[in-house]
């Protein structure tokens, strides 16, 4: 299957990554060939068969609603980037 | 018999008897690992001095009579699972920094437990990978041969229990990432049944498919880590509520009348090493000897199972990896234009090749137009090699095949193409797919010397019986006590 660079550029772009130019002709070659490769389930006739997201299924599992011990403030900003002493910071969103 | 050799079952006799301390353990494995681990490269993170204060805090348990079996046992632990206080990398420069504030429950289990926690164990970035080498850190050597791989991604874990740099370890597996490692190490290694082992604090990757367990030198000490580790949690809405059996009950005749299916999609595979062959024809006759009938059983779908899981799982990776935006933890890229160009340039700086591959193929998989032809192809096969299980299951009690299809290559060999890595994993990844569990244990040595693992896999829940089987089979051979010369 032939992917082209503009529809990996499409892809990446909707996962949040910026691959360089060199890189986008390798992700198309290999995509093309794993892809190629996915063609072989198209041979299993599958109509009826219901999908399978998790392999043990169970019941939504529920709990009592009662307060619990949660993480501490400063330990949740902790590995933070860049921080105030309350807030995560980040790059200005609207100007 | 050198301290860094014990198994956990004898190393406990010992410190229950007060024959030997876990402070004067703790301190041999951490020499043995200042020895050999410049060769081999298990370790990412290596906490000698907490090790070693935690091994005096269990001393004064036993000392209290207060032990466990795990009480005082130094353990590695893969990157993958966080570590409160504890730098948990996960093999990606995206979390170079990252030092977790809580704990995995399976590590607020082992503490429980009074195991001692040496550090965290080199794998393939984010779990992605049958060779360790997609690790950002360093390569893991085979110890059996430095040439080659340990196998992946629980690569560090397996080499560090066959180099004697642990007494046992904790791995994780999506698609054969705890057996595969430990059949190319010559350890053994259990992938439980998906929801036996809770996965809170496991950082993930295939939320569908990921399980955390026990890699060790002996059957008996998986089954030790497994009877701490296990259980329900209600922190993972998928562990599932059920007793947990005494693993570590193993009476040594699991193997006898029990009705063993050879897949015979497994063992006519093509590529199937003539060694790997060679030990798997001598494994079966072990196997009737010790007891058990064998059936041959089809799996007919085997041959769409690598393509489905390599559907379903960088499906899932793309969505769970979704989180790095270098906005709450991780490493954020410098130069940005706005919020956006920070999230691509710290992504894009932060991950690996094989991990951007896995984003862009599960996100082109899911992306508008193709859900269906994809993931949902895909989570229909998914359904029809679990039909194949279930019915295999109805002829027998439990299923014997090689874990993997060949010995551990070379380091290098295979980078190049992603498929024919992919490929290595043909044998365990159904396993994942369906969500049962599956033990590797050592059943050869190939004429390079490199270790070839028997894989035993059972239906849902019936750990305790594949252990059974695996000790009777260790029991009556001798490959576990060979050992790497390092």
């Amino acid at each position: 299957m032939k992917i082209t660079r503009e529809e990996v550029q499409h892809v990446a772009r909707l996962a949040r990554l910026d691959l360089a130019d060199t890189v986008l002709d390798t992700m198309a070659e290999q995509l093309g060939g794993i892809l190629d490769y996915m063609e072989t389930l198209n041979r299993v006739d599958t109509d009826g068969i219901a999908p399978t997201a998790h392999a043990v299924s169970q019941a939504t599992p529920l709990r009592a609603d009662k307060r619990r011990p949660h993480l501490d403030h400063e330990a949740a900003l902790a590995n933070a980037p860049e921080r105030d002493k309350e807030s995560f910071i980040v790059p200005k969103i609207i100007s | 018999m050198k301290l860094h050799e014990l198994t956990i079952e004898e190393a406990s006799r010992q410190l229950a008897r007060r024959e030997l301390s876990s402070v004067t353990l703790t301190q041999a494995v951490l020499d043995r690992i200042a020895a050999v681990d410049p060769r081999i490269g298990a370790y990412l993170t290596l906490d000698a001095e907490g090790a070693l204060a935690q091994a005096a805090h269990a001393d004064r348990r036993i000392a209290k009579d207060e032990g466990t079996p795990l009480t005082g046992i130094p353990l590695g632990i893969k990157d993958v699972i966080c570590t409160q206080g504890l730098r948990t990398t996960c093999g990606s420069r995206l979390l170079e920094n990252f030092i977790p504030p809580y704990n995995a429950t399976v590590m607020d289990k082992l503490q429980t437990a009074g195991a001692v926690i040496l550090g965290k164990l080199n794998m393939d970035e984010f779990a992605m990978g049958s060779s360790t080498e997609n690790s950002a850190y360093q390569v893991t050597r085979n110890p059996w041969n430095q040439d080659h791989i340990p196998g992946g991604s629980s690569g560090g874990s397996g080499a560090a229990v066959a180099a004697d740099m642990c007494l046992g370890a904790l791995g994780s597996d999506t698609g054969g990432s705890i057996r595969q490692p430990a059949s190319h190490c010559g350890v053994v290694g259990l992938k439980p049944t998906y929801g036996r082992v809770s996965r809170y604090g496991l950082v993930a990757f295939a939320s569908s498919l990921d399980q955390i367990g026990p890699m060790g030198k002996s059957v008996k000490d998986c089954a030790l880590i497994m009877n701490a580790i296990s259980g329900h949690d209600e922190r993972d809405s998928t562990s599932v509520p059920r007793p947990v059996p005494d693993y570590t009950k193993l009476t040594g005749d699991g193997f006898k009348g029990l009705r063993v299916g050879l897949p015979l999609e497994y063992h006519r595979a093509e590529g199937l090493d003539p060694d790997v062959r060679t030990a798997m024809a001598a494994a079966i006759e072990t196997v009737r000897a010790l007891g058990a009938e064998t059936v041959e059983v089809s799996l007919p779908h085997t041959e769409y199972a690598v393509a489905a899981y390599y559907i379903i799982a960088p499906c899932e990776a793309s969505s769970n990896l979704a989180r790095y935006d270098g906005v709450r933890y991780g490493v954020r890229s410098r130069d940005h234009e706005d919020m956006l160009d920070m999230f691509r340039r710290s992504r894009t700086n932060g991950f690996g090749a094989e991990v951007q591959r896995r984003i862009i193929l599960g996100t082109y998989a899911l992306s508008a137009g193709y859900y269906d032809a994809y993931y949902g192809k895909a989570s229909q096969i998914r359904s029809l090699i679990m039909q194949d299980f279930r019915w295999a299951y109805e002829t027998c009690d439990v299923l014997l095949s090689p874990v993997a299809p060949t010995p551990a290559f070379k380091i290098g060999e295979n980078t190049d193409d992603p498929l024919t890595m992919y490929m290595s994993d043909v044998f365990t990844l159904s396993a994942n797919l369906a969500g049962i569990p599956g033990i590797s244990v050592p059943c050869g040595l190939s004429s390079d010397g490199l270790p070839i693992g028997l894989q035993i896999m059972g239906p849902h829940f019936s750990e305790d019986r594949l252990l059974q089987a695996a000790y009777h089979f260790e029991q009556n051979t001798a490959f576990h006590q060979q050992r790497p010369e390092l």
